[in-house]
Formats: structure tokens, C-alpha cells, sequence
């Protein structure tokens, strides 16, 4: 069963491989190449899983080491896997939603002549993020870790004649940057505090490392998932990735790439545990993101957007319930699995809207489109039910974990977070009951556009149906599934850990308090755009809305902030290198220089003057022995 | 000899030595001053020949005979005389100016050439020079013998070397000094036809001063109206701008000797023919011509080149 | 008399021989006055002969008079060659190597 493991990260390697040095030749089957490979992963991910609960709970990690990576000395690296039920939570949803959105991008890519190379990209999309969670170490994690940044650039640029995408994918790259070093910085930190960076005895030995060193790694972490997982202040670059082509958007930057952060912070949570300042920046991040996000996705038009705002609150939440410590870790990664379910969906709905629109992402101009496309409609209502947390759906069972558990956190704290979580649960139901009407109901309004194409709305062929209605099962039950006799608790238990905190409320006072805010958010957009007209053009709006529109002007403070000084001190740099590097330098030439134009008219060529100093040298010597003799 | 040998046993000399020593030794600083101060090359090689033998001198009463024979017959005999050939092949007559024409090259040779001799001095003094321990014993096989038994045994390797350094010396001032021919020499046939040829004269060139007035190659003969032609002096000697024109003295000579002649036929003729020329005056004229005849017949001290 | 005073007189004339080398301007005379220097030499290498009371410094000398006698053959040969391609034997003359 071991040797299973690498075979999950060498299938869609060597689909990748296969994709992007095939040349033409494999033009016309790419896409089935690349799906089936995929396929073959999820099926080789659920034989493991099959296998694993076959066996006790206790004894159900399975390790595999395949070679010696870097033996030099006492250091070793390897490449080894380790499969325990973290890691099959995450393949399952990997190679599950991937192989999914393979097959929905069969039909979104048909008219691409590129679709190869999408597929190749999208394997090997796979492969990284497989190693990502397989590795049982950091260093091997961090190899998955870029590789998936990589992926992530090819395909928010993949569209790369317009100017906009490859923009946002040098974003997104030198985003994600910054947090590479945090990762790279914790692993150094890590090597010099356990001498190894593998994940047991790193882990294990996390209690009896001073907690000054612990909080630096856990800081360091905290900045890698921030840079990843599209977390305040490293959040700038998911907004400006939706100009990837929208499966990218739901399978990368909703389902699973932006939730290595949430996974990075579980896996280390015995760092975490031990470093409880370093925890409570977590939980200070998640708490700013999630509602930035969905203040965020409230005022955005464009309907991408508006669920990448989303996206980031939901990843909020996860970092919030990762940061809780082990009340949360669990219901981090359930949010995370239900999330990737209700979130790839919800994409996978928007790509179909936006295939019926001509591309149109701007949801004033869509409206009444549920009698054109009933069954976009459909899936697409039940993802928008799940992730409001309407009672029974998949999102009501994890996020009202997360704002329970929040408030078992205890005291201010608790009060805090919880209430933080409770006001996002609003605005998510605001901002998502929005999406809805704005795209579902009311008067049709669309226009035609440049060219006089009126957009003909219609039904997805069934190659991007399908997906869709398998997510909205998923975004239906995985929930209540995972809630059953709490299966999933006890699932992860073993790896994460749990406790029950001590919370103020009752989990019914919870629920219910969820469910008023859930209502109030619901009225509101219901008062603001079901109930009237929507204006073709935007309003003006608020201030707050203004604000949000553009990102909270997280852009502007960005420039002012980072690229303005950057600025400063290149010119700074450029003026000192210009003034005094190159003085000193021009100074020493030209001194050089005249120096030798007085000195060459020694050099005139008489040998008796040579001779003179020739003569008068030899008087120097004989003088210099004399002294030495002397002393 | 023998006094030289015994003197070279002790730590002091004889004052037989050191008389030969202040006396001579005088003499080679002088000779010595003037190699470098004589502004003809010729001198110079002269005083240092004075030098040298002087050298040779003091070589013998250090107890180096062998040493002080090949100096005279070696280096006075052999390499100045080459020194001498070579400045007369360069041109005996030219004199150096000893205006110096390098800014500060005096002032400069003068310090370093003071605190050399100084230093050098002051090092000789430092040393420790107090016991000599003389070659009588060195010598006492006889100098040459010693010598040799060094040169052929110790110093073999360096004496064979020596001898390919003479060997090599001797091939690179052949190849410095020969001149490749570039085209084959014309016979005298071809010289004779091409003059016959050309029409410009056919006869041979014309003979130099020799026997026209003067007696020497390098004085153009005169042309009958007492210019001198160029034609006549060797073209060597022309080319170095080696002519010496002696026309307008040959001219005066011409007027003085028509003079005389006249002032004869007319103290033959008529009595009163020119008695202004006075009594003294053949006397005068007469000695004039002898010193200049006697100038001429010399080596030349003072040339009048005629510039090309 | 100390007989150290040779080599006072060999500093000396060492001394004048390379004075002359650097004030004349003729090679002719140039070359006799390193003939002076080397000459110079041998009386002292001589007089050392004395002080040692071996003769390997007369041996030195006979090699400097071999040695000088190779370099003014070349010599000379070279202020030949010169003198016939540039008409002067004046070293000022041939100060070709400069800028």
C-alpha cells in the first residue's frame, strides 16, 4: 500500500509531463489524457482511503520514504511520504474536485486552442498540491509549496495576451513571495532549533523548545499561510487571480491551493499550541479576514470578485478555527471540505453563467437568468443555501462549529471572535443572497455588447453540468455526513487533537443566534435588490462602499505603503550608486589616470635617464643593506 | 715581482707599494676624469687605456700576475684598440657636446653618483678588512698553475659556459654587422656599359683633391674656375658630410701666388712696377702657406664639413 | 699602507664610470665607461683575492674580462648597426620608446 502513495503524486506528474513536452501531436486528446490521469489519482486516493479504514485508528498512517533526498552529514533530507487521515482528508478533495473540475473544463476550454497546455497545467497543479500534503517534511512541503505557486501563475496568467492576466499573475507570484520567505525563514529556524525538519520528531520535541524560538516559527508560518491562503495583509493578489479562467478560480484559488494555509497551520499545530502568542496573531488574522473579505465581496459587481471576496472570508474562518488551537483544528479542515465543495460549485455556476453571457462578468447585467438555465440555477442556489449556512447544508454544519468553538475560546476573547464570526455569518448571508438575486432574479438586463451580439442565455453542455450537480450533492450532504455520530471529529481526532473549550453559550443559543443574523442578512439584500429594480450601472454608494469597491483600498495602501518607499529607496540607492559608487570609481580612474599622465613623462624614452634612476636605485639598496646591517 | 708577492702576504704594504699605490693611483682617477670628460671620443678611449695599464699595475702588486698580463694583452691591448677602431669607423672627427641637453640629468647624475660613493665607502668602511691573509701561500705553486687548477676543475662548467658565451658574442656582431645583398654586384663591364649607356661620364670619376692642390680624399679637386666639385670625394665621404672645402684658401692661395708671380715679373720687368707690396710681405704670405700646408698634413683638428 | 685602500679607489672609479655612463651622450663613450665600472670590479674582486688569500676572486675577474670582452663585441656591433642606419652614435638620439 505504501508504494501507492508516490503514485498519487506521479500520475498527474507524469500527465503534466506527458501534456507539456507532447507537443501538437497530443493537441486533440490532451484533455482526456489529463483527466483520466487525474481520475486515476482520485481512484488511487480512494483505494488508500479504503485501506485506511480498514485498519484501527490509531495505526492508520502510512509512511513511505522513496529516496534519500540530500544525505550530506548528519543532514538528511528525504523524499518521503506520509499518509495519515489530515493528508487523505486533503487528496480525497484534491484529486475529488480536481478530477471534477477536469472534466468541467473539457467543455469551459473547448474553444481554446491552448486546452492542452490548460490540462498539463492543471496536472501538474496536482501533482504539487499532493506533495504538498503528502510530504512528511518541511522541506519536501516547501518543494509543494512553490510548486503549486508556480502552477497558480501559469494559469491566473494562461490568458497571457491580456495584459491584465499576466499583471495579475506577477501579483500573485511576488504576493506569494513574501510569504515563501516566511516559510523558507521558518524551516531554517526549525533546523537550527530541532536539527531535522521532518514532521514527527519536529512536532513531537515542539514542548521542550524555548517558546521565544517557537512564537518566531509559528510568526514565520503564520506569514507562508497569509501569503498562500490570501490572508490580511498578503490578501491583495486573490481579487485580481480571477482573470484565470474560471475553473482555475474554483479548483486553485477556492477549493484547494488557498487552503495550504489552513493545512500548514494544522499539521504544525503542535507549535502552535506551544507558542500561544504566535496562536493569537492566527486568530487575530482569520478575525480581520474574514469580515475584510466579505465586506469586500458585498460591494463588488463582478461576480468573480464577488466570490473571491467570499473565498477570502471563508479561508478566514478556517484560519480563525486553526488558531483557536485544538478546539478548532477540526472544524478548520471540515469548513475546509465542505468549503471546497459549496465554493468549487459556486464557480463552477459562475464559469457557466459567464459561458451563457458572452464572458460578461458584471451581474447588472445578468438578472431572471434562472428560466434560461434551470439546472446552473439549481446547483447553483444549493451551493449559495450551503455556504449561508442554511440549516441542514453542508455550510450550516461546519461554520456553525467555527463561531461555537470561537466562543468557547473563553472569556473577552471569545466574546470578541465569536461575535466577529457571528457579524461575517451576517454579511456572507448578505453579500451571497446579493450574487443570487442580482444574477438569478428579477428583469432581465442584459445589453448587447461592442460587436451587437445580443448574449443568448443556455444550458452548459452536460460535460459542465455534471460537475456542477455532483458539487451541489456534495454541498448538500458532505456536511451533514461528516456530522453523523461526529464522524469526522473522530476521524481526525488522532492527528489534530480536541478539546471542547468551556463556552459561555450553549451550541443551541448558538445556532440560533446563527440563525437571526443569517435571517437578518437575508432581509436586508432581499429589502435592497430583490424588491426593487437593479440599476444598470452601479450607484454611487457609500463611503464603505467605495471603499470596498476598491478592496478596502488594500492597492492604495499597498502602494503607499510598500511601493512608494520601494520607490524612494531605489532612487535613493540608483542616486548614491550614480554619485558615490560611481565617484569613488570614476575618482580612482581619473586619479589613476592623471597620475600616469604626469608620471609617463618619466617615461621619456632616454635611456640615460633611465640609467639615472637605475643609478640612483642601486645607491637606495646599498643604503637600505647598510641600515639593515646597521640595526 | 717578488716584492709585490711579499707585500701581498701582509696586512700592511710596503711603503714601496703604497707610494706605487698613491701615485699611480692618482693617475687612474685622473684617467678615469677625463675618459669621462673629453669631449673626443678618441681621447676618452686613450686615458682609458691609462687607466686600464695602470690597473694591470696594481693587479700585479695584489699578487695577480696572471691577471694583470691579460689586462695589458687582453683588455688594453685588445678590446680598446677595438674601441678605437670602432670610434675611427664611426668618424674620428666627431666631437661630443658636452652641453647637456636632458633638464636636471646633472644635477641628478650628481647626486646619486655623491651618495653612491659615499654609501659605497661607507659600506667598504664598515667592514671588517683587518686581517689579510695575502697569497703567498695561494701563490706559491705558482698563479697561473692556481688558476688553472680552479678554472679546470671548480669553475669548469662556468669556463665551458664562457666559452659558448664568446662563441654567441661572435655570431650576433657577425649577424648584427652583415648586410644582406639584396641584388647581385654589378662587374665593372656593366658599370662601364651602363655609363657609355647613360652618356654622364664616361670617362672615370674625377680624382679628388689629391692631386689638384691638396693631398687628402676627402678635398674636393677644383674645377678650373676654382670651384670645388663634389664628384671628386668618395661618395662614403659625402654621404657623411665629410668634405672638407678648402676653395676659397685654395682661391686666396691662387691670388697670392699670381701676386707674387707678378710682383716677380715685375720687379723683372719694370722696377716701379708694385713697390707698395713692401719687403715682409712675400716673408708673411709665405708663412701663412707653410701653416697651412702643415695644418692640412695633420689629423684635422678643425674640419669644416661641407653640409650636404 | 692598509691595502684596503684598492678598494676605496675601486668604489671610485666605479663611482666616475657610472657618472659618465649617465652625463655622456656618445655610446662610444658610454660603453668605455662600463669597461671603467667593470674594471673597477676586478680590482676590487682581485684585492679580495688578496684579503681571502684564495684566488677564486682573481678567478671572478678573469670571467668579467671574458664576459666584458663578449658584451663589447656585441656592443659595438650594435653602435655600428645604429650608427649606420641613424648617422649618430648618440644614444639621446635612439629615444624611440616612449609615447
Amino acid at each position: 500500500m505504501e508504494n501507492l502513495i508516490g503514485l498519487l503524486v506521479a500520475v498527474p506528474l507524469l500527465g503534466a509531463a506527458l501534456l507539456l513536452c507532447g507537443g501538437r501531436r497530443l493537441d486533440g486528446k490532451g484533455h482526456y489524457i489529463g483527466t483520466v490521469l487525474a481520475g486515476a489519482s482520485f481512484v488511487i486516493g480512494a483505494v488508500l482511503f479504503a485501506d485506511m479504514l480498514g485498519r484501527g485508528e490509531h495505526d492508520r498512517a502510512l509512511h513511505s520514504k522513496v529516496f534519500s533526498w540530500i544525505p550530506v552529514g548528519g543532514f538528511r533530507a528525504d523524499v518521503a511520504f506520509q499518509l495519515d487521515q489530515l493528508s487523505m482528508t486533503f487528496v480525497l478533495l484534491i484529486t475529488g474536485v480536481g478530477t471534477l473540475i477536469h472534466i468541467y473544463s473539457i467543455g469551459y476550454m473547448e474553444h481554446d486552442e491552448r486546452r492542452r497546455r490548460f490540462f498539463g497545467y492543471l496536472n501538474l497543479f496536482l501533482a504539487a498540491m499532493l506533495l504538498l500534503v503528502l510530504a512528511d517534511n518541511y522541506l519536501l512541503l516547501y518543494v509543494g509549496w512553490e510548486g503549486v505557486g508556480l502552477a497558480s501563475y501559469l494559469l491566473i496568467g494562461f490568458w497571457q495576451h491580456k495584459p491584465s492576466a499576466a499583471t495579475a499573475a506577477k501579483k500573485a507570484f511576488i504576493v506569494n513571495r513574501v510569504g515563501d520567505v516566511g516559510l523558507s525563514i521558518a524551516i531554517m529556524l526549525m533546523f537550527t532549533t530541532f536539527g531535522t525538519f521532518t514532521f514527527a520528531p519536529v512536532l513531537t520535541n515542539a514542548d521542550h523548545a524555548s517558546e521565544g524560538k517557537l512564537t518566531a516559527i509559528g510568526l514565520m508560518l503564520l506569514l507562508a499561510a497569509c501569503g498562500k491562503s490570501a490572508q490580511v495583509p498578503l490578501q491583495s493578489w486573490l481579487g485580481d487571480a480571477m482573470e484565470g479562467p474560471t475553473p482555475v478560480s474554483a479548483l486553485i484559488h477556492a477549493a484547494t491551493m488557498v487552503t495550504a494555509g489552513v493545512y500548514l497551520i494544522t499539521r504544525s499545530g503542535a507549535i502552535f499550541n506551544a507558542a500561544p502568542d504566535a496562536q493569537a496573531a492566527v486568530v487575530a488574522v482569520g478575525a480581520v479576514t474574514l469580515l475584510f473579505g466579505a465586506i469586500v465581496g458585498c460591494a463588488k459587481d463582478d461576480i468573480k470578485k464577488a466570490l473571491a471576496g467570499s473565498t477570502m472570508s471563508q479561508i478566514g474562518y478556517m484560519i480563525l478555527a486553526a488558531g483557536l488551537g485544538p478546539i478548532g483544528y477540526v472544524f478548520a479542515i471540515m469548513h475546509l471540505v465542505t468549503h471546497g465543495f459549496f465554493k468549487a460549485g459556486l464557480f463552477l455556476g459562475a464559469g457557466s453563467v459567464m459561458h451563457a453571457m458572452n464572458d460578461e462578468v458584471d451581474m447588472r447585467k445578468y438578472g431572471g437568468l434562472r428560466k434560461y438555465m434551470p439546472v446552473t440555477f439549481i446547483t447553483f442556489g444549493l451551493g449559495y443555501l450551503a455556504i449561508i449556512g442554511f440549516p441542514g447544508l453542508s455550510g450550516f454544519w461546519s461554520k456553525d462549529k467555527i463561531i461555537e468553538a470561537a466562543f468557547a475560546k473563553g472569556g473577552t476573547e471569545g466574546w470578541i471572535l465569536g461575535g466577529a464570526a457571528l457579524l461575517g455569518a451576517a454579511i456572507t448571508a448578505y453579500y451571497m443572497t446579493r450574487v443570487m438575486l442580482l444574477t438569478f432574479f428579477g428583469e432581465k438586463r442584459w445589453v448587447p455588447d461592442e460587436e451587437g451580439h445580443e448574449p443568448h442565455p443556455h444550458e452548459s453542455p452536460s460535460s459542465m453540468t455534471i460537475p456542477m450537480i455532483v458539487l451541489a450533492v456534495g454541498s448538500v450532504f458532505a456536511g451533514g455526513l461528516f456530522s453523523v455520530n461526529d464522524a469526522f471529529l473522530k476521524w481526525l481526532e488522532p492527528v489534530t487533537g480536541h478539546s471542547h473549550g468551556d463556552s459561555p453559550l450553549s451550541a443551541a443559543a448558538v445556532t440560533a443566534g446563527t440563525m437571526v443574523v443569517l435571517a437578518i442578512g437575508v432581509a436586508l439584500a432581499w429589502a435592497q435588490y430583490g424588491r426593487r429594480p437593479v440599476p444598470r450601472t452601479a450607484p454611487r454608494g457609500s463611503l464603505l462602499t467605495r471603499a470596498a469597491r476598491r478592496d478596502l483600498l488594500q492597492d492604495d495602501f499597498n502602494h503607499v505603503a510598500l511601493v512608494k518607499p520601494g520607490q524612494y529607496l531605489t532612487r535613493g540607492l540608483v542616486y548614491v550608486d550614480h554619485k558615490l559608487v560611481d565617484g569613488v570609481v570614476n575618482g580612482t580612474a581619473a586619479s589613476v589616470g592623471g597620475l600616469s599622465g604626469r608620471l609617463r613623462k618619466l617615461q621619456n624614452g632616454y635611456a640615460r635617464t633611465y640609467a639615472v634612476s637605475m643609478f640612483g636605485g642601486t645607491a637606495v639598496l646599498i643604503a637600505a643593506t647598510l641600515l639593515m646591517r646597521a640595526v | 715581482m717578488s716584492g709585490g708577492a711579499l707585500a701581498a702576504a701582509a696586512s700592511t704594504t710596503s711603503t714601496g707599494e703604497a707610494l706605487q699605490f698613491w701615485v699611480l693611483g692618482t693617475v687612474a682617477v685622473i684617467g678615469a676624469l677625463c675618459t669621462i670628460l673629453m669631449r673626443k671620443a678618441v681621447h676618452s678611449a686613450l686615458c682609458l687605456a691609462g687607466t686600464m695599464i695602470v690597473l694591470a699595475i696594481f693587479y700585479l702588486a695584489n699578487g695577480a700576475y696572471f691577471l694583470g698580463v691579460v689586462q695589458i694583452v687582453v683588455y688594453t691591448g685588445a678590446i680598446m684598440m677595438l674601441f678605437l677602431f670602432v670610434v675611427m669607423l664611426v668618424g674620428v672627427t666627431a666631437a661630443d657636446s658636452l652641453k647637456e641637453t636632458l633638464k636636471g640629468q646633472r644635477w641628478l647624475a650628481a647626486l646619486c653618483g655623491l651618495g653612491f660613493g659615499i654609501l659605497l665607502c661607507a659600506g667598504i668602511g664598515n667592514a671588517s678588512l683587518k686581517t689579510w691573509n695575502g697569497l703567498g701561500q695561494a701563490n706559491s705553486g705558482g698563479n697561473v698553475e692556481g688558476l688553472a687548477s680552479l678554472i679546470f676543475t671548480k669553475y669548469v662548467f662556468a669556463f665551458e659556459i664562457t666559452g659558448a658565451l664568446l662563441i654567441t658574442a661572435a655570431v650576433g656582431a657577425m649577424v648584427l654587422t652583415h648586410r644582406e645583398r639584396t641584388e647581385r654586384a654589378r662587374t665593372q663591364r656593366e658599370q662601364s656599359e651602363a655609363r657609355v649607356r647613360t652618356g654622364r661620364n664616361v670617362p672615370p670619376l674625377p680624382a679628388p683633391g689629391v692631386y689638384a692642390r691638396h693631398n687628402a680624399v676627402d678635398i674636393p679637386g677644383l674645377l678650373p674656375d676654382g670651384t670645388p666639385s663634389d664628384l671628386t670625394v668618395n661618395a662614403t665621404l659625402r654621404g657623411r658630410g665629410q668634405i672638407r672645402d678648402v676653395s676659397s684658401e685654395a682661391l686666396a692661395e691662387l691670388a697670392a701666388l699670381e701676386q707674387r708671380s707678378q710682383r716677380w715679373l715685375g720687379r723683372k720687368g719694370n722696377g716701379t712696377g708694385k713697390p707698395s707690396g713692401g719687403p715682409g710681405k712675400p716673408g708673411t704670405s709665405e708663412n701663412g702657406e707653410n701653416g697651412e700646408d702643415g695644418e692640412n698634413a695633420g689629423s684635422a683638428p678643425n674640419p669644416r664639413g661641407v653640409a650636404k | 699602507m692598509n691595502p684596503v685602500n684598492y678598494l676605496y679607489l675601486a668604489a671610485l672609479l666605479f663611482t666616475i664610470g657610472a657618472a659618465g655612463v649617465v652625463i655622456r651622450r656618445n655610446a662610444i663613450v658610454l660603453f668605455m665607461c662600463v669597461e671603467l665600472m667593470l674594471n673597477a670590479c676586478n680590482l676590487a674582486f682581485v684585492t679580495f683575492s688578496r684579503l681571502h688569500g684564495n684566488l677564486d676572486g682573481q678567478i671572478i675577474a678573469f670571467f668579467t674580462m671574458v664576459v666584458a670582452a663578449a658584451e663589447v663585441v656585441v656592443g659595438l656591433a650594435i653602435i655600428v648597426t645604429v650608427f649606420r642606419s641613424r648617422h649618430s652614435a648618440s644614444v639621446d638620439d635612439a629615444s624611440l620608446m616612449k609615447l
